[in-house]
C-alpha cells in the first residue's frame, strides 16, 4: 500500500500514521452521556469504502483525509484534511 | 469413530485407506435450539460444550466457507495463561486447564505441547513489571517463573546476549505455556461435536436474522435457506460487526489485519515459545522445523486477509535484533488474518441487547489460546443465560461502565492494543 501525499507525492506506507474513520465528530462539550460513549467506543467498522485521517509523520507531518477501500486497501482519494493545515495551501 | 492405538495400527496395516470421515458434513434442518455462526475454533468449541457439558445436542454450527479457514488456520498456535489483570487471569487459566485434558476429552491428537513460554526483559523496569506479573499469576494459583540472565544463557544459548542497546537481562517463564496444531483443535472439535449430534454446516453464510413481532431473534436467513433457532450465537472474529450490523448493532470493535510468518526448514533451534520484550516479535519453531512467528497488527481497518511490508520489516527487525543468525535462513510463507480488535483489547462474551442473540467476539490478536475456554463459557451463557463466572467482566456494557480490562492501559485505540 502506498499513499499518494498531495504534498509530497507518492510515498510508502510506513512514513503514515493511522488515526482511523473520519465519520466520528468530537461531540460538543454539553452532548450527553450517550453522544460521548457512542462517539468514544462504539464503531462503524466499515467493510468497503471508507473515510479515514492518516498522518504523514515521515514526510509533510500534514493531517490527510484518505479514502480506502477496507476491503481490497485500494485508494481511491487522498486530500489534505480540514483545519489549519489544509487551509494554508488553499485545499 | 473412536481413535486409539488398535485404530491406528488396523489404519496402517491397511495402508491407511480405510480412515473415515472424523466428523459429519451435515445439511441445515429447519429449527435448532441454538444455531452457533462461525465454524471456527470458538464455534465449534461451543457446540461441543453446549452437548457435552450443557446437555444442549440440538445444534448446529453454520460456517459460510470451510471450518477453519478463518483465524482458527491463520493463527501461530500459542496456548498460555499469563496475564495480570482481574478477569483476564482466571478465565485464561481455565483455558489453559482445558487445553491440558483437550486430548483425552475429544478423543484427538490436538498435538498440546506444553514447551514453556518465555517473555524476554531487557531493562531494569521491565523486569519489574514482569515480576509484578508473574507474582499475580502465582497469586491466582498459575505457573509463572521469573528467569535471570544466566537461566536464560541456559535456556537459550544461542540468543544474541551482546545487544548493547536493549540487552536480554532475563525472563518471565511460563512452563505450562505451548503449542497445540490449530487445524487439529478445529478438527477434533468438529469430531467430538459431530459425535455427540452436532450439525456442523459449511458453505452457509448468514445473510440476515429472522426477527419476531417484539424483535426477538428466531433464525437466520442463510445461502441454504432459512434456519430457525431458539437463540443464536455469534462467534465470527473479525467479521463481528458485520453480522452484528445485521440485527442493527454497533459494536466497540475496530477490524485489523495481522501477519503471521513462516521460515523454512531448519533442524531444532528454539525450545519453547519467545517473545522480544523491546520490540514486538515471538517466536516457536513447529515440529516441522520452520520458525513460526508475528509481531504487531498493521494498524489501519482491514478485512482484507493481507499486509503490507511496513510490519513485516519491523517483525524481521524484532527477529534479527534477538537471533541475527536467522539473517540466512529464507521466509517459507506469510498471511493475514483479521482481528476483532475491541477498545480494551479484552473479549467480550455476553447477552446483546437483541433478545435472543448473544456475542462472542473482541479476542483482539488472542484468540487462539482462548479457543476451549471461550468454548465452556459462551455454551455456559447460552445455556443459563447467565455469564459463567470466569467470564463474569466480559461483558458488552463494561465500556459505558467504565470497567475496561486494558490490559496494555492504550485506552479506546483499538490498534494500540
Amino acid at each position: 500500500m502506498r499513499i499518494v501525499c498531495p504534498f509530497c507525492g507518492e510515498r510508502e506506507l510506513g512514513e503514515f500514521t493511522y488515526l482511523g474513520d473520519a465519520k466520528p465528530v468530537r461531540p460538543a462539550a454539553g452532548a450527553t452521556e450517550d453522544e460521548v460513549f457512542d462517539y468514544v467506543y462504539l464503531r462503524d467498522n466499515i467493510a468497503g469504502p471508507m473515510s479515514e485521517y492518516w498522518y504523514h509523520g515521515g514526510g509533510c507531518r500534514a493531517w490527510l483525509k484518505v479514502a480506502r477501500n477496507t476491503l481490497r486497501h485500494e485508494i481511491s482519494s487522498v486530500e489534505p484534511a480540514a483545519g489549519v493545515g489544509a487551509a494554508k495551501v488553499g485545499a | 469413530m473412536k481413535y486409539s492405538i488398535f485404530s491406528l495400527a488396523r489404519a496402517a496395516f491397511s495402508g491407511h485407506k480405510n480412515w473415515q470421515r472424523t466428523w459429519r458434513d451435515a445439511s441445515p434442518k429447519s429449527h435448532y435450539d441454538v444455531v452457533i455462526i462461525g465454524g471456527g475454533g470458538h464455534g465449534l468449541a461451543t457446540a461441543w460444550f453446549l452437548a457435552s457439558e450443557y446437555g444442549i445436542r440440538n445444534v448446529a454450527v453454520l460456517e459460510k466457507g470451510w471450518i477453519g479457514s478463518g483465524n482458527a488456520g491463520r493463527n501461530t498456535t500459542i496456548i498460555r495463561s499469563n496475564y495480570g489483570l482481574p478477569g483476564n487471569t482466571g478465565f485464561y487459566e481455565l483455558s489453559m486447564k482445558l487445553w491440558e485434558r483437550m486430548e483425552q476429552d475429544l478423543n484427538y491428537n490436538t498435538m498440546v505441547s506444553q514447551r514453556g513460554v518465555i517473555n524476554l526483559y531487557h531493562s531494569d523496569a521491565q523486569r519489574d513489571a514482569y515480576a509484578r506479573r508473574g507474582n499475580t499469576m502465582r497469586i491466582n494459583g498459575i505457573d509463572a517463573e521469573l528467569l535471570d540472565l544466566a537461566a536464560v544463557r541456559k535456556m537459550m544459548p544461542f540468543l544474541n546476549f551482546d545487544d548493547a542497546r536493549f540487552p536480554v537481562q532475563g525472563g518471565l517463564l511460563q512452563r505450562r505455556g505451548g503449542t497445540a496444531r490449530h487445524d487439529a483443535v478445529v478438527w477434533g472439535y468438529a469430531h467430538a461435536a459431530s459425535a455427540l449430534g452436532v450439525d456442523i454446516i459449511q458453505n452457509c453464510e448468514v445473510t440476515g436474522f429472522v426477527r419476531d413481532g417484539s424483535g426477538k431473534v428466531t433464525g437466520v436467513e442463510t445461502s441454504r435457506g432459512r434456519i430457525g433457532a431458539a437463540k443464536v450465537g455469534m462467534a465470527v472474529a473479525g467479521s463481528s460487526s458485520r453480522v452484528a450490523a445485521m440485527a442493527g448493532m454497533r459494536l466497540p470493535i475496530e477490524s485489523h489485519v495481522l501477519q503471521a510468518f513462516v521460515s523454512e526448514a531448519i533442524k531444532p533451534l528454539i525450545p519453547n515459545v519467545m517473545t522480544f520484550g523491546a520490540g514486538h516479535f515471538y517466536v516457536s519453531q513447529s515440529d516441522k522445523g520452520g520458525l513460526v512467528f508475528g509481531g504487531d497488527i498493521d494498524g489501519y481497518n482491514s478485512y482484507a486477509q493481507r499486509g503490507n511490508l511496513p510490519v513485516m520489516e519491523d517483525v524481521c527487525e524484532g527477529g534479527m535484533a534477538l537471533m541475527p543468525m536467522i539473517g540466512r535462513i529464507r521466509l517459507l510463507r506469510q498471511w493475514g488474518g483479521i482481528m476483532d480488535m475491541s477498545m480494551d483489547g479484552s473479549p467480550i462474551i455476553d447477552k446483546t441487547p437483541v433478545d435472543g442473540l448473544y456475542l462472542n467476539a473482541g479476542w483482539c490478536y488472542g484468540g487462539f489460546k482462548a479457543t476451549p475456554g471461550s468454548g465452556l463459557v459462551f455454551a455456559h451463557l447460552l445455556a443459563r443465560d447467565e455469564p459463567h463466572k470466569e467470564a463474569a467482566r466480559f461483558r458488552l456494557d463494561r465500556f459505558r461502565r467504565g470497567a475496561m480490562i486494558d490490559e496494555k492501559g492504550q485506552g479506546a485505540q483499538p490498534n494500540l492494543h
